[in-house]
């Protein structure tokens, strides 16, 4: 029991305090009372955490496994509760608990009027409770409870808002299409107890070597066999999908939106959606051995990275496109799992979660300012009345497309050399595909600034006279999130490069993209910055740039003319690809349709009306018949009994 | 010292005395309005009976502890012996648990007037399904299965909603019809034994059936004569539709006690009766078993997404969950002869046996809370809802927590049973996982879009606005299982640390 | 001796026939009944007599006993019914028809 135990104990349970706290309290407890206790907790959660990490990084602390209590035990498999810790784990937890707590500074501004001041506090520390579980779990079955526990959270902060059907109906779709993946991840399971007997990490991936020696075969069908071990990885990637909004399983994170906008900065942007590439990263042991996997993941990744990000063009909703964008920047990540680079998928992951909280908070501060409407025609020239705002939300969206600098260009360029240097069968189009992305995410990050902050103003009139910059609590965390956003790329790249995250991540030499990049293209992250102003990625950026500033700046009729001459693109980018379209109009009335069926023809008509109350009615139909003999007159009865009585002396006596 | 208390009797016979005590009493106005609470005062006192039979209960072990033996009827070798396992303590304390919960709910929910005999029958039946949990002479166990549903009969048919003779004798028919096969079992196992040479008590001891040594032909019909009698009991696809009428119609209480325990004794009558005496039956039929209860999971959760009447809802989603109870054990049936066949068959039966406490908490929960509505609203339509969060919020904070424990959220009870039966079952073939696990996904859109109409949105009418928040009675009874689904969700261990002994003993019964 | 055995034969045909034919009075009924049970006496003595065994005259006192216990049952039955249906018609009383 060293310190670091005491540390990893007080990092899970203050925010869980926190969350009891103020949940059974709750309108006994006043406003400033229960956002005092929970950010003090996150505060001290954030401490611990942070402290864990410099641990880490000084070398002062090694990797530990502990387990905490033991939650089930049936024959000899043994499910504990517990943590382990090493560098991936640290640098996790660091990320989420400094994003919950700018967030959880940020809510007192936003959520200030709200009647559910209390329980939203509430939600949000339990949200961080479940995603450190998550993060710090050392088996399957807790990274299942934190993995299902944020999905979880995130169900009730989408619907927080319940008398808004919106609101209700978001909240539902994003719990169901996450328990599609959780089905999948559930599979992949019990697929890693078949073949393990062990839900336990360590224990897991001590055994893969002898695994992979073996190869066994999971039949699917008499004739289709799969290699266990892909089987294992595209079942977890399942429920990475839902999980990390990959396509086809993405379309409930643009309408997660309907959420408060601290929720949607701190779950849909920097957290719960990053928990499927933490996943694959700490199960990087696991996909090394199945190149399918990895492929799959390189596809997956590359369309969800192109496509979400050509649709984020046509939003006109602010924080919608900041939505699509997080799917583009999720893509992203999961091509670098693809390509091996698990260090990249990180190192992004952790960038990500810095600008998008910005880009969210910022967004939310806009949207308070215009007095709650989303649309970024209905701002403009917001610079002029909130600077801090602007320019803060300048950086996120310069992080963001990957300016040479921010911090969103050391990790999204490290993906997209990772990329390259990938020997997969996809992985020249995905790199392809990636780097053409580069130049969208400019077009509609330079769209969003220059509609929102600059050109005319287009807003109500009296909307614009009470325009001004937010309070304090709201700004603060505009540039404490900033300052990261910028620098933290810079600070990191090297030791990122130079094997960060130690033995918590395995790769194998031959697909090692992430050491290839080092020896080739690196020479320090000043080097790196300089080359960023004659690279490709560059060139992509300087395009985007030209095309946003032509269409919404010098021409602003442009756009609506392109709209005109291209209908149909326009109208299949409007209807989102129709992913929504088919998961409503043929999904959900299919199954309520054969749930129908089921009920009317299967329950009432086949087993209760024929074979139930069919058994009673012929039962008293057959009655019905025989009731005939009972006339009810004695001479019958007595007739009857004659002949009876003849016929059984007949019988006695001549047979 | 423990067996001359006879802690078990207690159990079984303090309930059902002072229920017909309380019977008898109830027409004295006077006396009755006195007596308001002696019957949470027996269910208390119930309550301490079983918490003294834990405290005397020796862990990891299979025996029958705590036993009591009288002659019964000599010459026939019948006797009344009681005795407890890992099983029947559990199942006896859900009992004794959800009783007095019904008891509390009772104090709003039911006339002045009727509450002591309400509360009376509620002793009543308590004490008798004790007594099916506890019996270890088989017959004795066969009078305590059917004299169960004397006192249940009457709930449905005196306190029911507007269709409850109709659903009453359906329920009584559908569960006689079963029950009659059993029987024949039972006296066919009684002419083996006798002619194994034994005799006396022995003959109808359930732990010497289970040590016969039958040939295949004998199990495999012994194996549906038994299983049918469980089969409606608990209820498997296709004699489940019973349930859906008994359960609308019941009053809340009935509903409550029919699915938290009367559910639960076609799972322990399999545990006890069909596992071990016909391994080899259940294990040549496990596959159809199995796939009758994966029916039951994926379409019974389809029909449950359709249903308009909450308690309907409800029911229909306790025989997708009941699904997973038989399908743990026959997962458990047919794995035991493979590699690693016992452990997996452990966690099966494990499994199966949490399901069925899970489901006890969770479904006595739902009906609770279905009730709380319906006393307020009388109507059980969900389209007369909506908004209730408005005037309720601690009744919708109650009811989130027991919907998020009925889609089988980890962290609730509900995911312990579901998590091990889906883990064994992956085991017996990957499209039977796949299945299973499909309830991950149709148990969140049936429940949760139940709870969306209900509870989320506007308010819809005046009725909904004249709602008021849970009464204290009624608050205790929520926080009480509020608790027992919280604390069993972050740490089952203390119960699978009690039913250990007990389904190891079972897999190895399997195995032979 | 065979003379007597038809004459009790035929009245028990009598009697029997009486119970089918009649549809109209009760009392009728009862009255075949009695010739029924005078048949079974006629035997009983004949019998009697031809084995030497009193035991068969010693039972013909309880049968008639009995026949005059149940005329009398049947009697205030016939009352009864015809207080109540203001008729004593056999077609009448078939309400355990089914």
């Amino acid at each position: 029991m060293n310190i670091l135990w005491y540390l990893a104990v007080t990092v899970v349970c203050a925010p869980l305090l926190g969350a009891i706290t103020v949940g059974l309290l709750n309108k006994k407890l006043s406003r400033s009372l229960a956002h005092w206790i929970t950010c003090s907790l996150m505060l001290v959660c954030f401490g611990a955490s942070s402290s864990i990490l410099v641990g880490f990084l000084i070398g002062k602390f090694n990797t530990v496994d502990i387990d905490l209590y033991v939650w089930g035990n049936t024959s000899n498999l043994s499910i504990a509760v517990g943590f382990l810790l090493d560098r991936l784990s640290a640098l996790m937890i660091a990320i989420v608990s400094f994003v919950s707590l700018v967030v959880h500074v940020y809510s007192i501004g936003y959520m200030h009027d709200d009647p559910g001041y209390q329980r939203f506090f509430c939600y949000i520390s339990l949200f961080t409770f479940g995603m450190l579980m998550l993060v710090m779990a050392n088996n399957f079955a807790q990274l299942f409870f934190g993995w299902e526990a944020v999905g979880l959270m995130s169900y009730l902060l989408i619907g927080f808002w319940y008398k808004k059907e919106a609101a209700n109906f978001a909240s539902l779709k994003a719990f169901l299409i996450n328990r599609i993946g959780d089905m999948g991840f559930v599979l992949g399971i019990a697929a890693v107890l078949y073949y393990f007997n062990s839900l336990h990490f360590k224990t897991v991936f001590a055994q893969i070597s002898t695994l992979v020696a073996t190869n066994p075969m999971l039949a699917i069908t008499n004739t289709v066999q799969w290699p266990a071990i892909s089987f294992i990885c595209i079942c977890l990637f399942i429920g990475a999908m839902a999980k990390s909004a990959q396509i086809p399983l993405h379309v409930w994170l643009p309408d997660s939106m309907e959420g408060p906008t601290p929720i949607s900065a701190l779950i849909h942007a920097a957290t719960m959606v990053t928990a499927g590439i933490f996943m694959v990263a700490r199960m990087s042991p696991l996909y090394e051995y199945s190149e399918t996997a990895l492929t799959l993941m390189l596809i997956i990744g590359s369309l969800t990275c192109l496509f979400m990000a050509i649709l984020a063009i046509v939003q006109t909703d602010i924080k919608r496109i900041i939505a699509y964008s997080t799917l583009s920047q999720l893509g992203y990540m999961v091509v670098a799992l693809g390509a091996s680079a698990y260090a990249a998928g990180i190192f992004h992951l952790v960038t990500h979660a810095c600008f998008k909280a910005l880009l969210f908070l910022g967004a939310g501060a806009a949207i308070l300012a215009v007095h709650h409407d989303q649309n970024i025609f209905k701002m403009g020239n917001l610079h002029k009345y909130m600077p801090i705002t602007a320019v803060t939300m300048l950086i996120g969206n310069l992080a963001l497309l990957g300016f040479p600098g921010t911090s969103g260009f050391y990790s999204k360029d490290l993906i997209i050399a990772s990329v390259r240097n990938s020997s997969l069968t996809f992985s020249t189009i995905a790199y392809y595909i990636i780097l053409f992305t580069v130049l969208i995410t400019t077009f509609y990050a330079a769209r969003l600034m220059l509609v929102a902050f600059r050109t005319q103003e287009r807003m109500a009139e009296d909307v614009r006279e009470h325009l001004h910059e937010p309070r304090k609590v709201i700004w603060v965390p505009l540039i404490i999130l900033a300052i990261p956003s910028l620098f933290l790329g810079m600070i990191m790249i090297t030791s990122i490069l130079n094997q960060f995250f130690g033995d918590a991540i395995f790769v194998l030499p031959a697909h090692d993209t992430v050491a290839m990049f080092k020896t080739q293209d690196f020479h320090g992250w000043f080097s790196m910055w300089l080359h960023g102003f004659v690279s490709l990625p560059f060139v992509c950026i300087l395009m985007g740039m030209c095309l946003a500033w032509l269409c919404y700046e010098k021409y602003p009729a442009l756009p609506g003319i392109i709209q005109n001459d291209a209908k149909l693109m326009t109208r299949i980018l409007l209807a989102k690809f129709g992913f929504d379209d088919f998961n409503e109009k043929i999904i959900m009335p299919a199954t309520r349709k054969l749930g129908n069926y089921c009920w009317q023809i299967g329950d009432v008509l086949c087993i209760d009306g024929i074979m139930v109350n069919g058994t009673a009615n012929s039962v008293g139909r057959v009655a019905g018949v025989l009731k005939h003999a009972q006339t009810g007159y004695l001479y019958h009865y007595i007739f009857i009994i004659v002949a009876g009585l003849l016929a059984l002396l007949v019988w006695t006596m001549f047979l | 010292m423990t067996a001359q208390l006879n802690i078990l009797s207690l159990i079984i016979w303090t309930p059902v005395l002072a229920g017909l005590m309380f019977l008898l009493l109830a027409r004295h106005v006077t006396l009755s309005n006195k007596l308001r609470y002696a019957p949470l005062l027996i269910s208390l006192l119930s309550v301490a009976y079983i918490t003294f039979a834990f405290y005397n209960f020796t862990l990891n072990t299979a025996q029958m502890q705590l036993q009591e033996h009288i002659m019964w009827m000599p010459t026939l070798g019948i006797e009344y012996a009681l005795g407890v396992d890992g099983f029947a303590i559990l199942l006896t304390a859900l009992t004794i648990f959800m009783t007095l919960l019904v008891i509390l709910a009772a104090f709003t929910h039911v006339k002045r007037e009727q509450f002591l005999t309400y509360c009376a029958s509620f002793l009543i039946m308590q004490g008798l399904m004790c007594g099916v949990f506890l019996a270890t002479d088989a017959i004795l166990f066969y009078v305590f299965f059917e004299a169960m549903m004397i006192p249940m009969f009457l709930i449905i048919g005196i306190w029911g909603a507007e269709n409850r003779i109709y659903a009453t004798f359906k329920f009584m028919l559908y569960t006689l019809f079963g029950s009659l096969f059993f029987l024949i079992a039972l006296l066919y196992l009684h002419k083996v034994a006798t002619s194994n040479g034994l005799i006396g008590t022995e003959s109808f001891a359930i732990a010497s059936f289970q040590n016969l040594t039958l040939d295949l032909a004998t199990q495999k019909w012994l194996f549906w004569a038994i299983l049918i009698a469980f089969a409606v009991k608990i209820p498997m696809w296709p004699v489940h539709t019973w349930l859906p009428d008994a359960h609308t119609e019941a009053p809340t209480g009935g509903s409550m006690i029919l699915a938290a325990i009367t559910l639960k004794i076609g799972g322990y009558g399999m545990l006890r009766f069909l596992l071990p005496i016909v391994p080899a039956g259940c294990a040549f039929f496990a596959n159809t078993i199995i796939i009758l209860s994966l029916v039951a999971i994926a379409y019974i959760s389809l029909i449950t997404l359709v249903q308009q009447d909450l308690k309907k809802l409800v029911a229909y989603s306790s025989i997708a969950h009941m699904g997973f109870v038989t399908l743990g054990l026959f997962v458990a049936c047919k794995v035991i002869t493979v590699n690693n066949g016992p452990q997996i068959a452990v966690t099966g039966i494990d499994g199966a046996v949490l399901q069925m406490l899970a489901h006890g908490f969770i479904s006595g929960a739902m009906f609770l809370c279905v009730g709380i509505l319906y006393v307020r609203m009388h109507t059980r339509a969900i389209n007369q809802y909506g908004g209730v969060v408005n005037t309720m919020p601690l009744y919708a904070s109650f009811l989130m927590l027991f919907a998020l424990a009925n889609v089988g959220m980890p962290g609730t009870i509900g995911f312990v049973g579901e998590f091990f039966v889906i883990l064994a079952t992956f085991k017996a073939g990957f499209w039977y996982a796949l299945i299973a696990s499909s309830s991950l996904v149709l148990g969140v859109a049936y429940t949760l879009w139940m709870y969306k109409r209900v509870v989320f949105g506007e308010v819809v009418n005046h009725a909904v606005t004249a709602l008021s928040d849970l009464s204290i009675n009624e608050k205790i009874a929520c926080a009480l299982l509020a608790a027992a689904v919280i604390l069993f969700g972050v740490w089952p261990n203390p119960l699978l640390n009690v039913m250990r002994g007990s389904s190891q003993q079972l897999a190895m019964q399997l195995s032979k | 001796m065979q003379n007597y055995i038809i004459f009790s034969t035929l009245l028990f045909a009598i009697g029997i026939a009486g119970l089918f034919i009649n549809r109209k009075n009760i009392i009728i009924l009862l009255m075949c009944l009695e010739i029924i049970l005078l048949a079974v006496n006629t035997n009983f003595i004949i019998f009697a007599k031809a084995w030497g065994d009193i035991a068969g005259q010693a039972i013909v006192f309880f049968v008639m006993t009995v026949a005059a216990a149940e005329s009398a049952i049947g009697l205030a039955l016939v009352v009864l019914i015809f207080r109540d249906k203001h008729s004593i018609s056999v077609d009448q009383l078939n309400q355990l028809n089914g």
